[in-house]
């Protein structure tokens, strides 16, 4: 099953690499990974996804929590959250494909960030599933490049992943 | 406020910690270290012969005193000789602090003169690391360091510290902190009181239980709790290899050692109980055999400090998360309170329970079988004969293989902290050093080495280390000529192809020890054992190497039986099988 790991690490150099590390030592896959500090600097925010039956995301989940800089570790996938992902993609578009492409854009509520005379990039943001299916409906327009940052998450409603 | 340079600051935040004695090995980067340690004499600096031998050193006084040993070692090759060791004292938890030279900060990543990344290489084998920036960070991250060495599951840490803040003519002020906080790390954990009496519930309620402990009830401290915890129980115990003299190891309620070497009965035992008490183990592959046949008819407590530990490996029924001297505690008061009122019926449930476990015992599983005419020495008897010829009381320390096996099951442990061995790493050349470590912190006790001609030789340099402090340990090589452990699993498994598991050129290991100053003889027939190793003990202030000639053909049984085997599947000699 895929999770949503969200963590609050300690802003310092060497702590993702902890992380990273634990996942490749522990045989564990790391499906997609996005970290930036937060409004605090002393903080980044990690969110992962990896897949696991409930034992292994056990076993995730203690033995990040057992590196010294995690703070703070929160199961996303445990009750509802907002999930999303940004992509960029750049499309060979002439003559004949620029309207249809456009239209798919619009309709999964995509912008174009860049235009030229034969291609089109397109940022899209939404979960996982969403930009999968985006890429799906381009049907046979040639895509040049895809870009995806990897899921942010966090919890609907008061509950918050905070020290 | 004091003005210190980046090296008195260490020196001194060791000082302040409480260190008497440090294990190590000088070079370019930590130069200005040693400069700084030479101007005291506080801290005792014990110079080694290979940077290896230096992290078991401080490995054996940690696992003999409790007290968290500390190594300092150069750049470069100085670090990565120390990985070995801080990998054996993390597989077992250990608590050191290692101090690594690094090159200086401006040359980091540029491929510079003995640089290595030792953050790195060692991230996956350290409880926690640190690479200093400026010498402000030292007195903060030591304090760290040995808070998080010594607290919640122990483990070793690394502090990797460029040349360059440790600069004799750079001061700053330094204050070195009585507390610190570590916002993420909070260890000290308390087990739930409603799981533990219902943990106890089923203790007193269990018809075939056992209790399996191991080296966490040794690093907390609480044997003693143990003990009185299973007496008043009256039932059986086994001890893990790491876990031996916890309780203790002469007593009727003992059943040996368990797992892939384990006795006949503690195996037995555990396969057909219907309760398992397991407190500071982590049910590793070599105690469970096959996890999927791990004794079917078990409800398991689990007591242990680490929530990683904690169904890893097997699903248990009552989880217990905290220190296990204030689980213990927790448990003897309720115990204590109820065991009054057993019923009759009760007792004789028990009773029935041990007479089984008597006649496995009655199986004499560690039975050592010779002809009459035959004078070579058993391994197992040359165990035996240090055991009874030491006063049986002394600290063991040892390598890794069949003398490693022989001494956890023909020497029994009556005290924690007297068996020192590589378990979870299982290291060759662990055996010399480490016995070194808890020499020099117990400077009038009996210190035995227990190893092979195999294992002395990954770190037999260290016998110049012992002449230079005078450590009188008394060295019992288990000479089987062969890589014995190998040898077996090739007699088992390989048709007795031995692979490369002989050694071929042994040197003359008496000529060899007298070379480096100390002692030697060479026993090759049963009848010289007994007088010659009383001789070798009663050599009181001298290193006594005993190179015991043994039959090289003897087997380590019992021996689970696997693939698929579970805990009862066990060879008992060389072709039966249970
Ligand atoms: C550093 C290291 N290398 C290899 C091994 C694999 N190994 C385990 S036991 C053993 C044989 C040890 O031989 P010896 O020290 O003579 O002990 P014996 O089994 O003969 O008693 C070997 C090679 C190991 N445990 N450690
Ligand atoms: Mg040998």
């Amino acid at each position: 099953m895929r999770r949503i790991l969200s963590v609050l690490l300690e802003n310092e150099a060497g702590a993702l690499s902890r992380v990273v590390g634990l996942f490749a030592q522990r045989n564990y896959n790391i499906e997609t990974l996005t970290v930036a500090p937060t409004e605090d600097q002393s903080l980044s925010r990690l969110t992962l996804t990896t897949h696991g039956n409930d034992r292994e995301i056990e076993q995730i989940t203690k033995q990040l929590n057992k590196l010294i800089e995690v703070v703070k570790l929160v199961d996303l996938t445990d009750g509802s959250h907002v999930e999303r992902e940004l992509m960029l993609v750049k499309i060979r578009a002439t003559s004949s494909q620029r309207a249809e492409i456009k239209r798919t854009a619009d309709i999964f509520r995509g912008q174009i960030v860049d235009v030229t005379g034969s291609t089109y990039t397109i940022q899209l943001t939404g979960t996982k599933d969403k930009l999968d299916a985006f890429i799906g409906a381009l049907g046979d327009a040639v895509i040049m490049e895809v870009v995806r940052s990897g899921s942010s998450g966090l919890s609907r409603g008061e509950k918050v992943l905070a020290i | 406020m004091e003005r210190l340079s980046g090296a008195d600051a260490i020196i001194r935040s060791l000082q302040e910690e409480g260190v008497d004695v440090i294990f190590g090995y000088p070079g370019g980067a930590v130069l200005h270290i040693y400069d700084a340690l030479f101007q005291q004499n506080q801290v005792r600096h014990i110079l080694t012969r290979h940077e290896q031998a230096a992290t078991h050193m401080a490995d054996g006084y940690a696992r003999s005193t409790g007290r968290p040993g500390v190594v300092l070692v150069t750049s470069g090759p100085g670090a990565t000789n120390a990985v070995t060791g801080i990998a054996t004292a993390y597989m077992d938890s250990i608590p050191l602090v290692v101090l690594s030279g690094q090159v200086q900060s401006h040359l980091i990543g540029t491929d510079s003169f003995q640089e290595t990344d030792m953050v790195g290489i060692s991230r996956p084998i350290v409880k926690h690391s640190f690479l200093l920036k400026s010498a402000e960070e030292i007195a903060p991250a030591i304090k760290k360091a040995f808070v998080i060495a010594t607290s919640g599951r122990p483990g070793p840490v690394v502090i990797d510290i460029p040349k360059d803040i440790t600069n004799p003519t750079d001061l700053i002020d330094f204050e070195y902190p009585d507390t610190i906080e570590i916002r993420s790390y909070n260890p000290a954990s308390k087990g739930h009181s409603g799981q533990i009496r219902k943990a106890v519930s089923m203790i007193m309620e269990a018809e075939r239980p056992v209790i399996y402990s191991g080296g966490g009830v040794i690093q907390g401290e609480g044997c003693e709790l143990l003990t009185h915890l299973t007496r008043t129980l009256g039932y059986p115990i086994t001890n893990t290899l790491m876990g031996l003299g916890a309780y203790p190891g002469t007593d009727p309620q003992f059943l040996g050692m368990l797992g892939m070497h384990g006795t006949y009965e503690a195996n037995m035992a555990m396969h057909h109980s219907d309760l398992i008490l397991a407190i500071g183990a982590r049910f590793d592959d070599r105690v469970t055999n096959t996890v999927p046949l791990f004794c079917p008819t078990a409800k398991i407590v689990h007591v242990d400090v680490d929530p990683a530990s904690i169904s890893k490996n097997v699903t248990v029924d009552v989880p217990i998360v905290g220190e296990v001297t204030q689980v213990l505690e927790e448990m003897n008061q309720l115990v204590d309170a109820q065991i009054g009122e057993r019923t009759e019926g009760q007792k004789n449930v028990l009773a029935d329970w041990w007479t089984q476990i008597e006649g496995w015992r009655g199986q004499d599983c560690l039975k050592v079988i010779r002809e009459d005419d035959d004078k070579q020495i058993k391994p197992q008897e040359a165990v035996q004969a240090a055991y009874e010829l030491s006063g049986g009381d002394a600290y063991v320390t040892s390598d890794v293989g069949q003398h490693q096996m022989f001494a956890a099951l023909y020497h029994p442990f009556d005290q924690p902290r007297k068996w020192i061995n590589s378990g979870g790493l299982g290291t060759m050349g662990f055996g010399l050093p480490a016995a070194m470590g808890v020499q020099l912190a117990f400077p009038d006790e009996q210190v035995i080495c227990i190893t092979g001609e195999g294992s002395i030789q990954m770190n037999i340099q260290e016998l110049s280390t012992c002449s230079q402090y005078g450590l009188p340990i008394k060295i019992i090589n288990v000479n089987n000529q062969a890589l014995g452990m190998v040898k077996q699993w090739q007699d088992m498994q390989y048709e007795g192809r031995h692979a490369h598991s002989y050694m071929q050129s042994l040197p003359d290991f008496v000529g060899l020890v007298e070379a480096y100053g100390h002692v030697g003889f060479r026993i090759e027939t049963v009848d010289d054992l007994e007088p010659m190793m009383k001789k070798a003990f009663s050599l009181k202030d001298r290193l006594v190497f005993v190179d015991v000639l043994v039959d090289p053909e003897e087997h380590v049984y019992p021996m689970f039986v696997a693939p698929n085997g579970s805990m009862r599947d066990m060879w008992l000699r060389r072709g039966v099988r249970t």
